[in-house]
């Protein structure tokens, strides 16, 4: 019985729940958001120091045996992006105090937060496919109430791309995980790993990859399939924008590395190419999306998808450095890309824009911030010594390792075109002087999201946009330590046999690598493990 | 059985498709009820379909005698049903906030957050 495996879902899901028996009590829910989070941090924490010390920890649901009942199984990947959750929800949780507004609070945005993590943090424990299906939904019907919370026109228009090709790639992945039990029978992912290297191999386990990876494609907003997130992703309250650009996204990318690393390892000689040019497709698009946009969440939703194809490339480049350097992108980018959307709710507070031209002279008025923009956004650039440098030193390094020069010099290239948006962003908001049409009065009062007055609260969003500013930095300077994590990464999802025998017990993985199923299943019923006649 | 049941799956999805290609966005809810259909209907198809065998284990006995159906396709499919109901609830609400905001159920007015 290891209840850290556990909590990091219920926490959330209680917390949701105690946020909604409040739902008239403004304060409380306020509390319970920022409580909640808080125990989620430190849920979150407690499983990574267990799994760093144990490497691999389990829990069956219900006390039913593994291929039977729902396991959550916590390695080393998923530990650590629960740990990322834990930061960012605590980040969202003090940063959405101070911005949104009375309507969104009263139409339950804090108890749709709780449930969004709730379903990320289901996502990324689960053992079991059809139960990963699950948890996407709650996480999806979450997002969508967050994203038209206040019913502006362009949220309504947003959502509804958003609503229709994430319902599409959900109904994708159903008839994936349809297809893969009538061909497998089995909705454990570690025992469908088992029987997937058993199953001859006709057409049909390489169909199902290409499912899998187009649902998990648009999931993750990789090329092609990326078009509903730069049209979504400015549009709601900051706070959620934030959430979405951190999390959301980041949950596709952790299915395409679970799903392809345990179930699909055979197939990847055969997609490997694909994926490759689809994640060098995802960068170049991104960058030259974000180059056109005068907008600031626009640039940063195009930044999304382009760092998205660096995750993909980890994996699409497929060695155990490669993989590494993928988590670390993926860590690296939820950490900072968060932080730049707080960032672009503060000077959307203070100058009352997002459009780059009307904004101006922060520098001069707020050094402190334009520090924090500073080290955020020369850190996605891939500047050393900050956090996107050695996750792009590591994917480099291990690009040219695996002989893959064209990929890697455009990741390179495409490494410089962020440094353009970045620096177009710095000129045009913190460097040159405020337009003269657009002067801010100086008894300015921000207004909320919804229009109503709010106190201008600035240090709740100051607080958690110095702390993950500083946890880039730290990234950086500790690159050692971490990559030593992401290495045990690279290790753990390259060999999957780890995983098995975790989720199976010793006993299944080891002697049934030569069994077929049916002899599994015999050599369980000698084994005590299933119910005897 | 299951020739008919793969035609009628396919004509599911085929037409789901078609639906959410039109630009209405009534049609559009439609193509992604019947798309979620034709899926149930395919997870209950590839699993097997096995006739007047309900998977009940007599009583005092461990395990039920002779072949019987998979439960877990249907449990998989109850679930899918659930959730498919509640998203396109959501949906059905969305698109009619949509309708009073933008007044217009044609896609092609609504590309205000495009490029």
């Amino acid at each position: 019985m290891r209840p850290e495996v556990a909590l990091p879902v219920l926490l959330p899901l209680l917390s949701g729940a105690i946020s909604l028996m409040f739902w008239r009590s403004r304060p409380m829910q306020r509390f319970v958001a920022v409580a909640g989070n808080v125990a989620l941090f430190v849920v979150s924490l407690w499983l990574f120091i267990a799994v760093l010390a144990d490497g691999y920890i389990t829990m069956q649901m219900g006390s039913w045996p593994a291929p039977f009942g729902i396991t959550l199984v916590a390695d080393m990947l998923s530990a650590v992006m629960i740990l990322l959750t834990g930061i960012i929800g605590l980040a969202m949780g003090i940063y959405s105090l101070a911005t949104t507004g009375r309507g969104h609070e009263k139409f339950g945005y804090y108890p749709l937060m709780h449930l969004l993590l709730a379903g990320v943090a289901g996502a990324f424990l689960t053992g079991d496919i059809f139960n990963l299906y699950v948890w996407f939904e709650v996480m999806l019907v979450a997002s969508f109430a967050l994203l038209i919370l206040g019913g502006e026109r362009a949220q309504m228009e947003g959502a509804i791309k958003y609503v229709t090709l994430n319902l599409l790639a959900s109904v994708i992945f159903l008839t994936a995980i349809g297809l893969l039990y009538g061909t497998v029978g089995s909705l454990n992912m570690a025992d469908i790993a088992l029987r997937m290297d058993e199953a001859e191999h006709s057409g049909m386990v390489e169909v199902l990859a290409v499912m899998f990876m187009v649902a998990f494609g648009i999931k993750a907003a990789a090329f092609p399939l990326f078009f509903w997130l730069p049209a979504s992703y400015h549009t709601p309250p900051v706070a959620v924008s934030a959430l979405f650009a951190g999390l959301l996204t980041k949950v596709g990318v952790y299915s395409l590395f679970r799903v392809f690393t345990l179930i699909f390892d055979q197939t990847m000689g055969y997609l490997q190419d694909i994926m490759l040019w689809g994640a060098v497709f995802t960068m170049v698009t991104g960058v030259l999306g974000a180059a056109a946009q005068y907008e600031f969440r626009r640039i940063l939703s195009f930044h999304i998808v382009s760092q998205i194809g660096y995750m993909i490339l980890g994996l699409a480049l497929y060695t155990p450095l490669a993989i590494a350097g993928g988590v670390f992108a993926i860590m690296h980018n939820i950490i900072v890309k968060t932080n730049l959307f707080l960032i672009s709710g503060i000077t959307h507070r203070l100058q009352g824009t997002y459009q780059l031209k009307k904004m101006g002279g922060l520098y001069r008025e707020r050094p402190w911030l334009a520090v924090a923009f500073f080290i955020s956004a020369f850190s996605l650039a891939g500047i050393p010594p900050l956090s996107g440098f050695f996750a792009k030193f590591v994917l480099v390094r291990a690009g040219l390792e695996a002989e893959a020069y064209v990929a890697t010099g455009i990741a390179l290239a495409v490494g410089l075109m962020t440094l353009y948006s970045m620096v177009k962003i710095w000129n045009e908001v913190f460097w040159k002087a405020l337009p003269e049409e657009n002067q801010v009065p100086q008894a300015y009062t921000p207004a909320g999201d919804d229009g109503r007055l709010l106190k201008p609260s600035l240090w709740m969003m100051y607080l958690p946009v110095v702390v993950l500013a500083m946890m880039s930095l730290l990234i950086g300077v500790f690159a050692e330590p971490i990559m030593l994590v992401m290495n045990q990464i690279g290790d753990q999802l390259m060999t999957p046999s780890g995983y098995i025998e975790a989720v199976l017990g010793a006993s299944a993985s080891a002697e049934s690598a030569l069994l077929d199923p049916i002899e599994i299943q015999a050599e369980r019923v000698d084994n005590g493990l299933e119910e005897t006649p | 059985m299951e020739p008919l049941m793969a035609l009628a799956i396919g004509l599911l999805y085929a037409t789901a498709i078609f639906m959410m290609l039109r630009r209405s966005i009534v049609k559009l809810v439609i193509g992604l009820l019947l798309l979620s259909n034709g899926a149930n209907l395919l997870i209950f198809t590839t699993a097997g379909m096995t006739r007047g065998a309900p998977p009940l284990i007599p009583e005092g006995m461990m395990q039920p005698l002779g072949d019987v159906a998979d439960p877990l396709p249907q449990a998989v499919v109850l679930t899918a049903i659930v959730i498919a109901f509640g998203v396109l609830a959501f949906a059905v609400v969305l698109i009619r906030r949509a309708y009073e905001i933008v007044k217009a159920d044609d896609l092609d007015k609504m590309k205000d957050t495009d490029t």
